[in-house]
């Protein structure tokens, strides 16, 4: 008896295990892990890769895209409206190097990405054999994870890793290097998800004695401030966020990636923190007693000056990472663990409160800021159109429903101040690393990702450039995205920085662009160009009619600015308001 | 205030690991003033001494950043009155100037050092200790000329009753069973 049983485990084993090629093994393995819908280039060394996919395409869609850094934006985009891990196939060499600046961007802002490089053949390693780099070793610095696969039957195992990785803890890219004689090698493919590594702690249990010491701090704190970052997206505490703010009362401001964690029009919601985020929040977090930081990073963007930053305030700071804690701003109460995990605590916990007083200072920071900057920029009184008025009107076409992506400039920080959120996971934008290109890529990832939300575009004439070539993915996939060119035919961020820091010296930022209509033309984009405010209404009409991707090229006023500013160096109390 | 650290860090046996470890400091600006990588007690895990000379303050964020590389297991830190530490050097000189009287032999005596090797030509001493003994030394072999001098990096064991590692790994287990 005692035999038979074990000759029958013997062959469930057996079953379960089916002789493939490690190729094949990857595609097995993506579709373990539930993968749908993946971006990529091929090439020499992956190849074998792109043989077993031939046979995969019923089940996974892959999106070819125009060069490798397209392909990493349009999984970050992917993976940041759907919260699923974004996954790109490249080949060796430049493949692999062209994704290094998405794969660095995806880093900086926590995004789970699974990259598959192809390398060359184990024997030719070491060796600069064509198209060989050291792809482990140029991404480590920029990956949460890297690995090479040498032998086949690593893969299944790496690819389990690499997606736990990703996603767990604070998120980010995993790069796995499958060399080409490994991609070739047959085995015997067995899938066991992972979901332990003995070295990688993804996240801590929350201590109640910190919970603890943070609710003496809140109950404590006459002017309390929340700073909302992405870690209450990643978490997926949206809820518990707003029932933390709605017992304790207190404001609260979001980072450029804490965008639409909480409703626009949320009461307590003050506005953008940083360098070109509203008034109150920047003035008042120096008259603070009491800042509760969520799941951000105290970025220098939205610090200023960190020895003048906070000065009045104790820190709680709810994070995942605890290399985040006391990084840049020393914290009172840290609070280590998932925020999800962690609000709920704290709401269980603290008084019942309302800060309507301090809650009117920033109503009053609103106020002057209004009259100063925000009017006139919705409704300007002057001839040219300005970015603020045309970004205005698309939110209001998409009554606050769309996912906003923007590329990195002026323009983003337009958007981020004037675009208005109801639901989480809307915007797409590059933070940390401030890639211009990002933005294109990044909202076709977006569309393929939520292709029932609507998805609108704002990228300048500069970023659009970079990354253009996309237009023919957008084209080939039919991604309905609608990208709204804010047209200055400048390099509008770094000319505002001449104008206000190098005495209006633009060495190197008037552009000479192209025919933008034609060139949407020649991709079978449906475009229009509005350079008249009369037109500017009927013109967003018709691009939301109509179906399919769509290019709306606005000529913006030449030299507008953003502001406020909180200039590189001052205090975020000394921000500019012209 | 810059003090002297001594950095125990356990990690995964990978390859690229020491990459990993040493970019952390070097994105940093952080000068290793001696490393030294073996095998630790526990098979499977590899072990890295570093001697860094900075501030407290930076050395915490060091080792956070440090644990936050996912193969390394963790990160410890130690002040010099907490491990037991030593390293080792060698001295190569011609075996000439020891027929020259007795004051190498007495150096070598004075100072616990050792010959590992006589030939006509040379002789090769060896001494263990800290690095001003061994630095001591070579100060005063120089005297007579030392052709070749080489001193390894620190290797470091606690003080404390504890194995910190075995207790890290077993509480690991106990936290990841209930977080599952």
């Amino acid at each position: 008896m005692e035999t038979q049983t074990q000759t029958s485990t013997m062959e469930a084993k057996e079953m379960k295990k089916k002789r493939m090629s490690g190729s094949e093994a990857v595609m097995q393995s993506l579709l373990h892990e539930g993968v749908d819908l993946l971006f990529g280039y091929p090439g020499g060394a992956i190849m074998p890769v792109y043989d077993a996919l031939y046979h995969y395409q019923d089940k996974l869609n892959h999106i070819l895209t125009r060069h490798e850094q397209g392909a990493v934006h349009a999984a970050q985009g992917y993976a940041r409206v759907t919260g699923k891990v974004g996954v790109c196939f490249v080949t060796s060499g430049p493949g692999a190097t062209n994704a290094v600046t998405g794969i660095a961007d995806a880093m900086v802002d926590s995004t789970p990405l699974v990259v598959i490089s192809g390398q060359v053949a184990s024997p030719l390693l070491g060796t600069d054999a064509f198209q060989e780099t050291d792809v482990v070793g140029i991404t480590q610095p920029i990956t949460k994870w890297n690995y090479q696969v040498k032998r086949a039957e690593e893969i299944p195992e790496a690819i389990a890793k690499a997606f736990y990785i990703a996603r767990t803890g604070r998120p980010g890219p995993v790069l796995i290097d499958i060399t080409k004689d490994a991609q070739f090698a047959q085995f015997d493919f067995e899938y066991k998800p992972v979901n332990k590594v003995r070295s990688y702690k993804p996240r801590t249990a929350v201590k109640a004695d910190k919970v603890a010491e943070a609710v003496r701090l809140i109950n404590l704190a006459k002017k309390p401030l929340a700073l909302v970052g992405q870690g209450v997206v990643l978490g997926g505490a949206e809820n518990e966020l707003m029932e933390f703010l709605q017992k304790t009362g207190m404001p609260a401001a979001w980072t450029l990636l804490g965008l639409s964690a909480m409703p626009s029009d949320f009461e307590q919601n003050v506005g953008m923190l940083g360098m070109h985020g509203n008034y109150g929040p920047n003035v008042k977090t120096n008259e603070a007693d009491l800042i509760v930081a969520i799941g951000m990073r105290f970025d220098d963007r939205v610090t200023g000056n960190v020895q003048k930053y906070a000065s009045n305030a104790k820190v709680v700071h709810l994070e995942i990472d605890p290399a985040e804690i006391n990084k840049i701003i020393y914290a009172d109460v840290p609070v280590l663990g998932d925020v999800k995990e962690s609000l709920p605590m704290l709401t269980d916990m603290v008084s019942k409160n309302n800060h309507e007083a301090w809650l009117s200072e920033f109503k009053a920071c609103d106020k002057i800021e209004t009259q100063k900057i925000i009017q006139p920029e919705l409704f300007p009184a002057k001839e040219g159109l300005t970015m603020g008025e045309v970004i205005r009107r698309v939110t209001e076409q998409y009554s606050d429903d769309a996912i906003m992506v923007t590329d990195v400039g002026q323009h983003q920080m337009m958007a981020s101040r004037y675009f208005k959120f109801k639901q989480t996971r809307s915007v797409v934008t590059s933070g940390g690393l401030g890639t211009m290109g990002f933005g294109l890529p990044a909202a076709m990832g977006a569309k393929l990702g939520q292709p029932d939300r609507p998805v609108c575009l704002f990228v300048g004439d500069g970023g659009f450039q970079m990354t253009i070539q996309e237009l023919g993915t957008i084209f080939q996939t039919q991604a309905d995205v609608k990208i709204i060119l804010l047209n200055n035919n400048f390099l509008g961020m770094v000319r505002q920085w001449q104008e206000l820091f190098f005495d209006r010296r633009y060495a190197s930022t008037e552009l000479i662009n192209p025919d933008f209509q034609m060139i949407a033309k020649g991709y079978g984009i449906a475009t229009e160009k509005v350079t008249e405010r009369d037109d500017l209404d009927a013109a967003v009409n018709r691009m939301a009619e109509h179906k399919g991707a769509y290019l709306l090229e606005v000529v913006v006023e030449k030299e507008g600015n953003v502001f406020p500013m909180v200039p590189t160096g001052a205090s975020v109390s000394d921000i500019r308001l012209e | 205030m810059k003090q002297e650290f001594t950095l125990s860090i356990y990690s995964e046996n990978h390859v690229g690991l020491l990459n990993q470890v040493t970019t952390v400091f070097t994105r940093r600006h952080i000068n290793i003033e001696s490393l030294t990588t073996s095998e630790s007690a526990i098979p499977g895990i590899h072990k890295f001494t570093i001697v860094v000379f900075t501030s407290r303050e930076q050395v915490n964020k060091l080792m956070l950043q440090i644990e936050k590389r996912i193969d390394v297991i963790k990160a410890y830190v130690f002040t010099a009155d907490e491990i037991v530490h030593q390293e080792v050097a060698l001295y190569k000189v011609k075996t000439e100037s020891l027929l020259n009287g007795n004051e190498i032999e007495r150096l070598v005596r004075q100072y616990g050092a050792r010959i590992l090797e006589v030939t006509k030509e040379y002789t090769v001493i060896e001494k263990t200790g800290h690095k001003r003994e061994t630095q001591e030394l070579f100060e005063k072999l120089d005297h007579f000329g030392v052709q070749q001098f080489v001193r390894s990096g620190r290797i470091a064991v606690t003080k404390l009753k504890e194995e910190l590692l075995s207790n890290y790994l077993k509480k690991l287990e106990k936290e990841k069973s209930l977080l599952d």
